[in-house]
């Protein structure tokens, strides 16, 4: 824990839907200037955490505190933060300019002092030339960069973002990614940052929030949440393509911990870490599978397994890897690599299979990126 | 050019007539030829056995403006289309945010502002006649209940035009309502919260953001109630048929009146020309300023 207050406090916050969604008892604190990514599939409450701390939702219960400031039941022009929607919201009858300057103007700014804003937000979002077309007459690249100027014009020390990639075709979608990084530590402002697309949150976050049914399930820095992933749900959800999750009882029982029930356990594996042999019986205790297909994407291939008694699981090999379908093979791992969950709660359990080293395993170093409290 | 694209063009071309067809020989029919036929008309005199019609230019259209009732008439069009117009849009806007809220029985409220527009106008004026009886009628009812004398509010001069203007609102604005409600529902609420973030309170909201959308269809309504306000003469002929004094007398009763009652169709014809070139005017207008001004999406 550092000595200074984060900038967003949530307070053991509740907010509850007729639907059932929605969050509950939740408790989050937000370091200042830091970029925050409330991750997780729909309808677990990452939008309504947003939206709670925009204010346009209203809590049932707890506190919201923003810079020190208990802002639970203000409207949201009081908050001091701007925020950029899905759907950009950008108003069609009025044009990139005055859609920019539309909350300035709104607040009876100096007349100067907008216009060196405005030309200060176009420079930034690189719109110069825009000014006076018209939403639609944008791509929507352009529109996603109006919205964005419009957040970043008023020089809120916040900003909240709801998904605003996610209108974007692929090959945008990357360079924005990394524009909007760019920004937010040029602007030194703290973003929160809502979207259920796992690559987005690791690539982007300082911090990700990994949300389900309403509660954290994990918070972390990307690396935490890739190495040491408190559940199975956080296991499932976080990489791409995501770690084979198998029931202990598909394994074979010398893979087994020692002294556990094989009955209550998951067994879950990255797919860069497992090793595949068509020799069988190379190691002591490998998992027999037989290849069901494979996926050449360049730089490595994707080589899909079956497991009798589980949903199969993904092997990632580097380079160009000739594997027909139907293939036997063997399925093996440094011991460090694998990740135990409890089978009923989906709890991590730490436990190590005595016989295995993992000495050689880079895994278990100690990674030198700073992990901001939370 | 090649023979098989010439071939295309033209086929394409016969098409593009044949489907307008249909409308064209329609419209030809009961709208285009009745048009210049009583453009013709208007030219002539009054014919009868004994003296034969003879063209007589632009006469017809003299003894309009020569006569006291044609500049009634005009004044009390243009009050009839001064006061309907505006109110029953704006009405119809405020009972379509209104009906567009959340509020319990939604749908109770906006089939209840439709009601007027299911009715037919011949009907509406019926009830109206009994609202505005003397003495017996509701509103004297509500009235005398404050003390008022009983009112004769169709039968002089003071009350007559109001009282007609008034039945027209309640019929119109729930008609133009529906149009306001399917636009309202375009708008993305995103666009009320982004304006809410930004600083924008509700009356801000409305001014800058609402409006502005909402233009389109406020243009639409605007000529539709144009149009009513020379065409919806129904609840005259069940109210007051023009009096008293010609006191709630409007130009279309008045053509009618002129063609049907006195069989003066030349002025009649004169008249009806002179209708539908104020319209045509104000047609034009409308789509050279208003439209260029609208944001369509």
């Amino acid at each position: 824990m550092t000595a200074e207050t984060p900038f967003i406090q949530i307070h053991s916050v509740s907010r509850v839907f007729n639907g059932g969604n929605g969050v509950h008892d939740l408790s989050i604190d937000i370091p200042r200037g830091s970029f925050v990514v409330l991750l997780g599939p729909s309808g677990c409450g990452k939008s309504t955490t947003l939206r709670l701390i925009a204010g346009l939702e209203t809590a049932d219960q707890g506190r919201i505190l923003v810079d020190g400031t208990d802002v639970t039941n203000s409207p949201p022009s009081k908050r001091g933060l701007s925020m950029v929607f899905q759907s950009y919201a950008l108003f069609p009858h009025l044009n990139v300019a005055e859609n920019i300057i539309f909350g300035l103007k709104v607040r009876k700014t100096d007349k100067d002092e907008i216009k060196t804003r405005l030309n200060e937000a176009l420079n930034v979002t690189g719109l110069e030339g825009y000014e006076d077309r018209k939403p639609s007459e944008l791509s929507g690249g352009q529109r996603q960069r109006v919205a964005l100027a419009r957040a970043i014009v008023a020089g809120h020390p916040l900003c909240l973002m709801d998904e605003p990639l996610s209108n974007l075709d692929a090959k945008l979608r990357h360079s924005v990614r990394k524009d909007i990084r760019d920004l937010q530590q040029r602007l030194g402002i703290t973003v929160v940052y809502v979207t259920h697309d796992q690559t987005e949150a690791m690539s982007m976050a300082d911090i990700v929030i990994l949300m389900k049914d309403g509660k954290i399930e994990q918070s972390g820095n990307p690396a935490d949440l890739y190495l040491q992933p408190t559940s199975a749900f956080a296991a499932g959800f976080v990489g791409s393509p995501p770690m084979a999750l198998l029931p202990a009882k598909a394994l074979p029982t010398d893979v087994i911990p020692t002294g556990h029930n094989e009955r209550n356990l998951t067994f879950g594996i990255r797919p860069e870490d497992l090793a595949l042999s068509t020799q069988p019986d190379q190691t002591a205790w490998g998992i027999a599978a037989t290849v069901t297909g494979s996926e050449f994407l360049g730089a490595e291939t994707y080589v899909f397994v079956a497991i009798p008694g589980t949903d199969g699981a993904t092997a990632r090999l580097p380079g160009r890897v000739h594997i027909s379908p139907g293939t036997e093979v063997s399925l093996s791992w440094a011991g460090a690599a694998a990740h135990w969950f409890d089978g009923e709660t989906g709890h991590r359990l730490s436990l190590m299979k005595t016989s295995q080293t993992a000495q050689d395993s880079p895994l278990n170093t100690e990674t030198d990126t700073a992990i901001p409290t939370l | 050019m090649n023979e098989m694209a010439r071939l295309q063009h033209r086929r394409l071309a016969l098409y593009g007539w044949m489907l307008a067809a249909p409308a064209l020989a329609l419209m030809s029919l009961f709208a285009f030829y009745p048009a210049i036929a009583t453009l013709w008309h208007s030219l002539f005199t009054r014919g009868t056995t004994r003296r034969p019609s003879v063209f007589a230019g632009l006469d017809n259209y003299g003894d309009l403006f020569a006569d006291p009732t044609f500049w009634t008439v005009a004044a009390n069009n243009l009050i009839y289309a001064g006061v309907t117009i505006p109110v029953s849009i704006i009405f119809a806007l405020i009972m379509a945010l209104w009906a567009n809220a959340h509020i319990p029985a939604r749908s109770f409220v906006r089939s209840a502002y439709f009601t007027p527009t299911i009715l037919p106008m011949i009907a509406a004026a019926n009830l109206w006649l009994f609202f505005y009886t003397p003495d017996l009628g509701v509103i004297d009812q509500i009235t005398g209940f404050f003390g008022a004398e009983p009112t004769n509010w169709l039968g002089q001069p003071e009350t007559a035009l109001a009282s007609v203007i008034i039945v027209t609102i309640w019929k119109e604005s729930g008609f133009f309502m529906i149009f306001y409600l399917a636009a309202l529902q375009t708008i993305p609420p995103d666009l009320r919260e982004a304006a809410r973030i930004e600083g924008a309170g509700r009356w801000t909201y409305t001014r800058r953001v609402l409006l502005p959308l909402l233009m389109p269809t406020t243009i639409f309504v605007f000529v539709n109630a144009m149009i009513n306000s020379v065409k919806l003469i129904d609840h005259l002929f069940i109210l007051t048929k023009g009096g008293p004094n010609n006191a709630s007398k409007l130009i279309l009763y008045w053509i009618w009146e002129m063609a049907f009652s006195y069989f003066d169709s030349p002025n009649a014809a004169a008249m009806t020309i002179l209708v539908l070139l104020t319209l045509g005017i104000v047609a034009v207008i409308q789509f050279r300023l208003v439209e260029k001004r609208t944001h369509y999406r």
